[in-house]
């Protein structure tokens, strides 16, 4: 055992020396998984720590430790509508990571098919008009461990996602200080990670050269007012409002104009989702057409009342939570306290933006004693309603399906 | 009805003051030096953990591969070809056997 421990270890830093990882802290932190939660992911497992360990982070569910994939608490989504930088969830492709950002050398490298390339400092950015959005940032996979089958990958229950107010620069701005050239049809976003072994795809993605364009997209070097987090891109992030996160490019250093659409690892084989409505197919079936994921859909979820929860049959009883429209606002949110049998209207909270986390609450009467099964369904501005049955994809992405959650109502 | 979603409504903007105030033009950026927790922790002992140590270790750590669902045999023989393949893990091709059935063994064990 002595022998097998050291040997991998010393594997282990093998591949680190070779990958140049100068950056990668190697002193070994001392376990601090300090609790224990339950994920009730459909036939487990289902336990995780709750973790401390992480720099400028408070507890997170710890779902890998290197490269991280933290997290956060569901609870965290019924105190506002402003996930705090500090439980912002977190999810890294390669642990390769800079540990140490200097914003005094910082450059933006903006590259490509442009009239002039770019070299620019923060200060430089930030002397770019200012813009401020209120946007979700949902992971692909969020919801993954609740696919039935289940399928591989990160096994996240809700708490792949959060809503911040990004302050930043247009990217069109920067875009067209460098003077896109005619014939540019995508651009592409690499960050300061790198892989850990040799020859393996660098994490890049890309966007079609007029949503790129459109005045929405940013790039974001505040978060909720502060500078961001390390492990959420400090010092420069790509903020796509409406669009899953994998396209928000953490620590942004580099964008190339393309004039050949990309077709890069991440963009043409990871990240796809089938070709069908709520990227569904069935479990084992084949041939169908894959795209890049792209925009989001429409979720919606209790925060007040957790599986299991009890409720007094009689009472009036409060249930709110959160919800957003995806790539839209938010028109309205149904509530029902019969498993789905009856809706009734919830209120919604105030409007930050149609890229926002959406408060709602509802009162009602707590219904008939037994197993009851709460729902809520969010209907977007673009009047697109929350599927009642889940998607499902080999992937586990895109789930939107109206979340149950089973109480006791007595 | 707006009434009554009033007191929500108010605790949640004072609890959200300090958070959701703009970024003002003081706003300077700092720069940040942290220490990221490696997760030393490896694969439990079985046949195959040393291969399994030797060839998963370099790019993640074990956590997350212990807490997937019961996968077959086919679906972790997948997953190993894909960091092989796509992800260029360093696994000798002649370990993969190994790997995937220690990967099932230990779901087994749960």
């Amino acid at each position: 055992m002595q022998t097998l421990s050291l040997r991998s270890l010393a594997s282990r830093r093998r591949f680190l020396g070779t990958a140049g990882a100068a950056t990668l802290t190697l002193s070994p932190l001392p376990a601090l998984a300090d609790a224990i939660i339950r994920l009730p992911l459909p036939g487990g497992p289902d336990e995780r720590s709750i973790t401390t360990a992480f720099p400028q982070k408070g507890p997170l569910i710890l779902q890998r430790t290197r490269p991280p994939l933290l997290e956060t608490p569901f609870e965290v989504f019924d105190q506002s509508v402003f996930t705090p930088n500090d439980k912002f969830f977190v999810r890294w492709h390669w642990a390769n990571i800079p540990s140490t950002v200097d914003v005094n050398s910082f450059r933006l490298a903006v590259h490509g098919h442009v009239s002039q390339s770019l070299s620019l400092s923060l200060d430089d950015l930030m002397a770019f008009p200012r813009v401020e959005l209120v946007a979700v940032n949902q992971c692909s996979g969020n919801s993954r461990g609740y696919f039935l089958p289940r399928v591989s990958g990160g096994q996240w229950s809700h708490g792949a996602m959060g809503n911040a107010r990004w302050t930043g620069v247009r990217l069109k701005d920067v875009l067209d200080r460098a003077g896109v050239k005619a014939g540019a049809v995508q651009v592409r976003f690499n960050g300061m990670d790198e892989p850990v072994v040799p020859d393996a795809p660098d994490f890049k993605k890309s966007l079609d050269i007029d949503h790129a364009r459109n005045a929405e997209v940013m790039l974001a070097y505040a978060m909720s007012g502060e500078q961001l987090p390390l492990l959420n891109g400090f010092p420069l992030r790509l903020i796509v409002p409406g669009w899953y996160s994998t396209y928000w490019v953490k620590m942004l250093n580099d964008i190339e104009v393309l004039d050949q659409p990309d077709a890069n690892f991440w963009m043409k084989t990871a990240y796809t989702i089938p070709d069908t409505p709520h990227a569904n197919v069935q479990p084992r079936q084949t041939g169908f057409k894959s795209v890049p994921i792209s925009r989001m859909v429409p979720r919606s979820f209790i925060t007040n009342i957790k599986p299991g929860d009890s409720l007094q049959s009689g009472a009036p009883t409060l249930a709110r939570g959160i919800a957003f429209g995806g790539d839209t606002g938010v028109a309205r949110v149904d509530f029902s306290s019969d498993g789905g049998k009856t809706w009734q209207q919830a209120q919604l909270g105030k409007d930050e933006g149609k890229y926002s986390f959406r408060q709602w609450q509802i009162r009602f009467t707590g219904p008939e004693r037994g197993s009851q099964v709460l729902m809520v369904r969010c209907t977007s501005s673009s009047g697109e309603t929350q599927p009642n049955t889940p998607n499902w994809n080999p992937s586990g992405f895109m789930r939107n399906v109206i979340e149950r959650t089973s109480v006791i109502v007595s | 009805m707006l009434r009554q979603a009033l007191p929500i409504a108010l605790i949640t903007v004072a609890a959200l003051a300090p958070l959701g105030a703009h970024a003002d033009e003081k706003l300077t950026l700092k720069s940040v030096n942290v220490d990221l927790p490696f997760g030393d922790r490896m694969f439990p002992d079985g046949p195959g953990s040393e291969a399994v140590n030797n060839s998963c270790l370099a790019c993640h750590s074990a956590g997350m591969v212990l807490t997937q669902p019961a996968l077959s045999k086919e679906q972790w023989h997948a997953e190993v070809e894909k960091m092989r393949t796509a992800y260029k893990a360093p696994i000798d091709p002649k370990d993969v056997e190994t790997i995937v059935n220690y990967l099932v063994a230990i779901q087994r064990a749960k």
